[in-house]
């Protein structure tokens, strides 16, 4: 490609037709790779402080009512009431840990540090942007959900085998969440929006899971509404993996926090599409 | 790519915000191997069009075809061989300078193997190896449009586009940009400079389109776009208010461009007019003229 021969051809020449080409629309991992590769850069840095806050407050959380409601009820479900907190703590932990970096962080690299212009600028669209960015969270998240457990089995929580299974439940639901946060980034009118999310939204979602106190006391329009509170069936499957629960079969639970997922990731594509692509 | 096949064709372009349009029609093409400015003022579109070459905007009308790639379509394998560097600074300040650069360096799939020399060299063009481990945050604006630029080179596109590069920096660091860019050219990238600095316009770009209100307006290479729109010379007369009118009406009867400059009045193609104007001055004819007369718009 030579500066000066080529100019003069070029002009005179009309452009041949591209030559046909099928459209590269399979994700692509080493896109995801870029993006995992800097979020991991930036953890290294903050994982501190990060792992700080997705930890200690869960365990103020299993803490307190562990021991202040633990001291006025022996037990729930057929558990120690510790035991049931240490459970649910887990999916509030992943909760916290996957939905508030998604909202704020991505809100702060798209709107303030323009992130995502620089990004987007490479091979790579949004579609692999949003799913990076929602696993890396998730898949921090999940294993940030581990924390509570690893407290209450200080305090003689004895979990079975099935434990193992907590991180990827706690993945999965980190993801959807995490993409639930992304999607809210890309809707919210100011960054002081969020406030309202929270109220309205992530706090029924945690305390109205079955997470504290069980579900079946409440009114049944309460207790029937959980089925769509995806953190519900977090603390189900959760719960089943620690006890090895018998009786009900945990695919309607997966199955719920999957198409959650997939819902989220749509609508995170979808939003950031609308405000990232001119 | 063929020796014919230009490195970007826009046809018949339309980019609408809402009731504005921002890219009105455009028909635009880019040779291989060239420097083209996007000259034009602010609002005249240069940054729509430079963001619609990435597929970061998509056209409501028209076609976009970049380095033979049908956009959007295409739009990954079109930007996985162009290089951006964007009007607005968007480094990640939670970086390094060298953390940011090995980032971008994986996001333009650099082969693991001669990553590390392609961030060395970036550090280098960009003058920062000293810099390599300094926050993003702590550089001054000087290096971080240096960066800036470094990065959207890591991967050795064949397409560089720059969206106002020199933008706010004090003349030696666009002295030393200009020379960067030269030489980038010269070695064989096509390089798509958008700008509202005639004189950069002038000075580095083979060729110039002059862009205003979402078209281009004219296009050719700097001396060319001179000789078709303002001559040879250009005499700039002065006098009071009524004599400047009466030149102007003169001039225009003689079917020469003028244009009005603070006190002053300046008559395009004005070689042979040997002073009949009234007292003046006569000096070459420049690029900015014929902005101004092709715009008529003053450059910002
Ligand atoms: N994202 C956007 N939303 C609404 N209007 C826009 C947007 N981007 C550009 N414009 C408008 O389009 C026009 C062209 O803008 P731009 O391409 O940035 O021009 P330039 O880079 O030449 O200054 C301007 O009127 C600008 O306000
Ligand atoms: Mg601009």
């Amino acid at each position: 490609m030579s500066a000066s021969s080529a100019s003069g051809a070029a002009r005179a020449a009309s452009p041949s037709p591209p030559p046909p080409r099928s459209a590269p629309r399979r994700m692509e991992l080493r896109a995801l790779g870029g993006v995992l590769h800097r979020e991991w850069v930036v953890f290294t840095r903050y994982w501190r402080s990060t792992t700080f806050s997705a930890v200690v407050e869960p365990t103020i959380f299993l803490l307190a009512f562990g021991f202040g409601i633990g001291a006025l009820v022996a037990e729930v479900q057929g558990m120690a009431y510790l035991d049931f907190v240490g459970t649910g703590v887990v999916a509030m932990a992943v909760l916290f840990a996957s939905v508030f970096p998604a909202m704020f962080g991505t809100y702060v690299k798209r709107r303030f540090q323009h992130t995502y212009d620089g990004i987007l600028a490479a091979p790579i669209d949004v579609r692999e942007l949003v799913t990076a960015e929602a696993l890396w969270i998730g898949v921090r998240s999940g294993t940030y959900g581990l924390a509570p457990l690893l407290v209450a089995s200080a305090f003689g929580l004895r979990p079975g085998w099935a434990v193992l299974l907590v991180p990827l439940i706690g993945i999965l639901t980190g993801f959807g969440f995490a993409a639930m946060g992304i999607f809210l980034s890309s809707v919210v009118p100011s960054i002081d929006s969020f406030g309202y999310v929270i109220s309205a939204l992530v706090t029924p979602l945690f305390l109205l899971a079955g997470t504290f106190f069980p579900l079946e006391n409440l009114p049944g329009w309460v207790a029937a509404g959980a089925v769509v509170n995806p953190l519900y069936h977090t603390v189900e499957l959760v719960r089943g993996a620690v006890f090895g629960l018998a009786g009900a079969s945990p695919l309607g639970h997966v199955l719920g926090l999957l198409a959650f997922a997939a819902l989220m990731w749509t609508a995170a594509v979808v939003g950031m599409r609308r405000v990232l692509i001119d | 790519m063929s020796a014919t096949q230009p490195a970007i064709a826009l046809r018949g372009v339309t980019k609408r915000f809402g009731a504005i349009t921002a890219v009105d029609r455009l028909d635009l093409e880019v040779p291989a191997g060239i420097c083209l400015g996007l000259l034009g003022n602010n609002g005249a579109g240069k940054s729509t069009t430079m963001r619609l070459l990435t597929a970061q905007a998509i056209a409501d009308e028209g076609a976009v075809e970049v380095l033979g790639h049908a956009l959007p379509r295409e739009s990954k394998a079109a930007r996985a061989r162009s290089g951006v560097v964007p009007q607005r600074d968007n480094l990640d300040e939670e970086l390094t300078v060298a953390q940011q650069l090995e980032v971008f360096a994986r996001l333009y799939r650099v082969p693991r193997r001669e990553r590390d020399s392609a961030i060395a060299r970036a550090l280098e063009l960009a003058d920062l190896a000293a810099r390599a481990d300094t926050r993003i945050d702590a550089l001054s604006g000087g290096m971080r449009r240096r960066l800036l630029i470094a990065r959207g080179l890591v991967h050795r596109p064949e397409l560089l586009l720059l969206d106002e590069p020199t933008v706010g920096l004090d003349p030696q660091v666009r002295q030393e940009l200009w020379s960067l860019i030269v030489t980038l050219r010269d070695a064989g990238t096509t390089v798509v400079m958008s700008t509202h600095y005639i004189e950069e316009a002038e000075e580095l770009a083979d060729d110039v389109a002059i862009m205003a209100r979402g078209r281009v307006i004219d296009r050719g290479a700097p001396a060319a776009l001179v000789a078709r729109h303002a001559g040879a010379e250009v005499r700039e007369l002065t006098g009071d208010a009524r004599a400047l009118a009466h030149a102007e009406t003169q001039a225009r009867a003689l079917g020469l461009p003028t244009r009005r400059r603070g006190p002053q009045v300046a008559v395009l193609r004005a070689e042979g007019l040997d002073g009949q104007l009234g007292p003046g001055r006569t000096r070459p004819a420049v690029l900015e003229d014929v902005f101004v007369s092709v715009t008529g718009e003053e450059a910002t």
